[in-house]
């Protein structure tokens, strides 16, 4: 039997040039992307990141589609929370960072320096890998960020609908003046993107949102990931394979080569990404045999 | 090598649709084999046996199962499985067929032949090449003996179109001579649907390696 990983490796590297004449694989960069996104909410162009001296992210490009989940996969360390606070310049709140290329918004430079990064991060809401509800009532919660962009309207009817939208209201429209922290995980997490909700935003950003939870309140986020994708754009990063094939339309593999610098490998179609890879080091990353 | 255990599971499924294989190959040799010799005993043993080839199909399906669940198989692992799924039902409808063939030598018993078989066991054999050639294919990973394989099936049907005009011309000549003539344009109709699930493998094969579906049936039947 020939069925040793290399030969088919092998075989298959031979035979997918043959049939893909058109596709020019190159070491080291990005395979042009199978189908073009229309219509782009974010479009990050030739993205540059350094920590110090230390090169984080290297030449990355890529179009964030309008009211889909799009998740980033890749090693620890890759650099998928660095690109990912890169679309809300939350790695402005980190010393030394340096950036270069753009990240557009609705076709705007969010590193112009005629932007203010508050209005940026309004719009482009974020929730963390461990819920961090302020420790304040569920109601408090959900309001505060709603009270500080001076919002008039009706105060009660936003906590209810950001709640609503979480998935989190009919568990806590009772006691609404309990503390955040007095719920569960899974309960918290929901808080935090009612609160990331309630702001209007365009965008939501939840990095590892999952990695704190059991496998039931992971589930629950999930759904409403897909719930809340008709009407946000949702960018999730996700070291759970399964999670990103779950619950992503679009997925971006990342990796950092031997110089550490994080780039963007492979971008598509989630079901395509996961069924047929283009990029050999894609599929040595989602089949397991990574090194 | 990382993940040992599923590559393990990987080869040995690998084996087992080649054991699988060789079971078809052989019930298929054997149909020819109960033909040519009007041998009813064999005939019967065929059918029998083809419980074997069923109870194989059943097992490879939950071996697939168990490595889709426990394994969570993404991209060419996935492919691999998924068409393995596929290819163990084209081999258990394949032995249906040589097992087809059994049923109708016993239904014949002694009747005589309206013709010499020539081209009945020239499809047989092309067919049995083309299984061979379809898993061989799958072993390689050769997409391009994969698309061969698609070609062959032109000249089953071929063979078959001449089998089918010799006997129609025989039935026409002597009306009494229909029911023996339709055994035998039974036995060619299992040989080339056999040549067709032999195609739909290599369809499989070109699945595993790249991840599209061709469409190879270019079958006239
Ligand atoms: N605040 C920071 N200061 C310095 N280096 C950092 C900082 N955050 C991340 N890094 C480095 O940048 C690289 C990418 O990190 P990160 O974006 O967190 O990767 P990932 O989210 O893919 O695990 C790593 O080498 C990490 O050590
Ligand atoms: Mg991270």
């Amino acid at each position: 039997m020939t069925m040793t990983g290399q030969s088919i490796r092998d075989m298959l590297g031979r035979r997918m040039i043959e049939l893909r004449p058109s596709v020019e694989v190159r070491a080291g960069s990005a395979l042009p992307e199978n189908d073009v996104v229309e219509d782009p909410v974010i479009r990050i162009s030739d993205l540059n990141l350094w920590y110090g001296k230390k090169q984080a992210l290297g030449g990355v490009s890529l179009s964030i589609p309008r009211k889909k989940v799009t998740a980033l996969i890749g090693p620890s360390g890759c650099g998928k929370s660095t690109l990912l606070r890169c679309m809300n310049r939350m790695n402005d709140l980190i010393p030394n960072v340096r950036v270069q290329g753009s990240v557009e918004i609705e076709g705007a430079n969010i590193y112009a320096s005629t932007i203010d990064p508050v209005e940026v991060r309004r719009v482009v809401g974020m929730v963390f890998q461990k819920p961090n509800p302020f420790p304040k009532s569920i109601y408090e919660n959900v309001a505060f960020g709603a009270r500080i962009n001076g919002y008039k309207g009706d105060m009660d009817e936003l906590v209810e609908q950001a709640l609503r939208q979480a998935a989190l209201w009919d568990e806590v429209k009772d006691d609404l003046k309990k503390s955040g922290l007095a719920l569960s995980g899974g309960q918290q997490q929901r808080l935090c993107i009612a609160r990331a909700i309630a702001v209007n935003p365009d965008v939501v950003l939840m990095d590892e949102p999952c990695s704190a939870l059991d496998p039931i309140a992971t589930q629950r986020i999930e759904d409403l990931m897909r719930e809340l994708a008709e009407r946000y754009t949702i960018v999730i990063v996700t070291h759970n394979l399964q999670q990103a094939a779950r619950v992503s339309d679009r997925t971006a593999f990342m990796l950092a080569a031997d110089d550490l610098v994080g780039r963007l490998v492979e971008y598509g179609a989630t079901d395509q990404l996961f069924t047929n890879p283009k990029d050999e080091r894609t599929e040595a990353y989602i089949t397991g045999r990574f090194g | 090598m990382p993940r040992e255990q599923f590559q393990k599971g990987l080869q040995d499924l690998q084996d087992g649709v080649l054991e699988m294989g060789s079971m078809v190959d052989r019930q298929i040799e054997r149909a020819l084999q109960s033909l040519v010799g009007r041998d009813i005993p064999l005939a019967e043993a065929i059918v029998r046996d083809d419980d074997e080839v069923n109870r194989t199909r059943f097992h490879l399906d939950n071996v697939c199962l168990s490595l889709l669940t426990q394994q969570a198989p993404m991209a060419s692992d996935l492919r691999l499985i998924i068409s393995v799924l596929s290819m163990v039902s084209e081999l258990e409808r394949m032995g249906d067929h040589a097992e087809g063939i059994g049923r109708i030598v016993i239904l014949m018993q002694d009747e005589p032949l309206v013709k010499p078989l020539v081209d009945i066991p020239k499809m047989a054999t092309e067919a049995r090449r083309m299984l061979k050639d379809a898993l061989d294919a799958f072993v390689q990973r050769d997409v391009n003996s994969a698309y061969a394989v698609g070609q062959a099936d032109t000249v089953v049907d071929d063979l078959y179109d001449t089998v089918y005009h010799d006997l129609l011309e025989i039935m026409v000549r002597d009306p009494s001579t229909v029911e023996s003539c339709t055994h035998l344009l039974w036995v060619a109709h299992n040989l080339e649907r056999i040549a067709d699930r032999a195609t739909n493998i290599a369809e499989r094969v070109v699945f595993t390696v790249t991840g599209m579906m061709p469409q190879m049936d270019v079958s006239r039947y």
